[in-house]
């Protein structure tokens, strides 16, 4: 059991193999089934339908900057998204199931993207000012703003993972609402083309 | 006109448009995703080469955006203003008015409740 890095949250993190892990190809058609999934999912574990759509939502965009950014929008490239049920009725393993009558709900979920993408320093993934009115690099402000935490790594020698926590708000965690749209810096991205491209995240 | 509010995400977006009274009047149905954004940027790039007076999003039958769909409207938007067409939003589902407030562009576009206040708009 580890802490997840850089949080105060006192979620004690879940070690056992993910309760849902798919692997897509890098390929837009797909993503709207992925977030029905993360919505079902979310919901399933306590989570409000408004709250689940914007799960979905900051899942969307991190698969969208996978598929841009990382794989150049190449569509046959792998994307692996797991899911873990955080603390509350899961925090001694998995619970048996009570036909209803109890409470399975988590305190958080946790969600990693990982894919097999060209690594860039996870200090340079970060969302851009938006004071300046222009298309595209909101992903990353949208993943910060929605989740609690979004924390970007290395995974291993090849590729990237991006890990997302999202507390119930009747977990008792703190932190577990959504925050205000913070200002954030200026954009890591080397991606100035505009149009319809996102920065990094 | 079939209503196609509540179209699945599934299948693939659809864009529709009339001109009417001197407004040009778009209509996509589905969600404008990464998948679906392309084909409304196509669309819109193509209606705002006749720089008309007003341009009129209707997103009523749009259950779902992400920002690759802002990103098109913020491209329309640019675009608009160099031709002096103003670009009216109208009818957003709960869900997409939230990525406009999380992005801060709610106040930068001029978003009205229905079709008929957009039309009404000076």
């Amino acid at each position: 059991m580890s802490a997840f890095p850089n949080t105060s949250s006192r979620l004690t993190l879940n070690q056992a193999q993910p309760q849902v892990r798919i692997e897509i190809r890098s390929n837009p058609l797909f993503l709207s089934g992925v977030r029905e999934l993360v919505g079902a999912v979310a919901k399933r574990f306590g989570f409000t339908d408004e709250t689940g759509g914007q799960i979905a939502l900051a899942v969307d965009e991190a698969l969208c900057n996978v598929i841009r950014h990382g794989y150049q929008k190449q569509p046959d490239k792998p994307i692996w998204l797991s899911i873990w049920a955080e603390g509350g009725a899961w925090a001694g393993g998995t619970p048996a199931p009570s036909g209803g009558t109890g409470d399975e709900r988590p305190d958080a979920m946790r969600i990693t993207i990982e894919d097999e993408a060209q690594q860039v320093e996870p200090e340079q993934i970060r969302s851009r000012s938006l004071e300046e009115i222009r298309p595209g690099g909101l992903g990353v402000h949208i993943i910060k703003t929605v989740m609690d935490e979004a924390v970007y790594e290395k995974r291993g020698s090849r590729g990237m993972r991006l890990t997302m926590i999202k507390k119930r708000v009747d977990s008792g965690l703190p932190g577990s609402s959504m925050r205000v749209a913070g200002g954030g810096g200026g954009c890591g991205c080397s991606d100035k083309s505009g149009g319809s491209e996102a920065c990094h995240g | 006109m079939a209503d196609l509010r509540g179209r699945s995400g599934a299948e693939p977006l659809q864009v529709r448009s009339e001109t009417k009274d001197g407004a040009v009047i778009v209509r996509p149905s589905g969600d404008i995703d990464m998948s679906g954004s392309p084909t409304l940027r196509m669309e819109l790039r193509k209606l705002q080469v006749s720089k008309p007076m007003r341009l009129v999003i209707d997103l009523a039958g749009v259950p779902y955006m992400d920002s690759s769909g802002v990103a098109t409207l913020v491209e329309a938007m640019q675009i608009a203003r160099k031709n002096n067409t103003k670009l009216i939003l109208c009818a957003l589902q709960d869900k997409v008015r939230s990525i406009f407030e999380i992005a801060r562009l709610d106040t930068v576009f001029t978003i009205v409740p229905n079709a008929d206040a957009a039309y009404a708009m000076q």
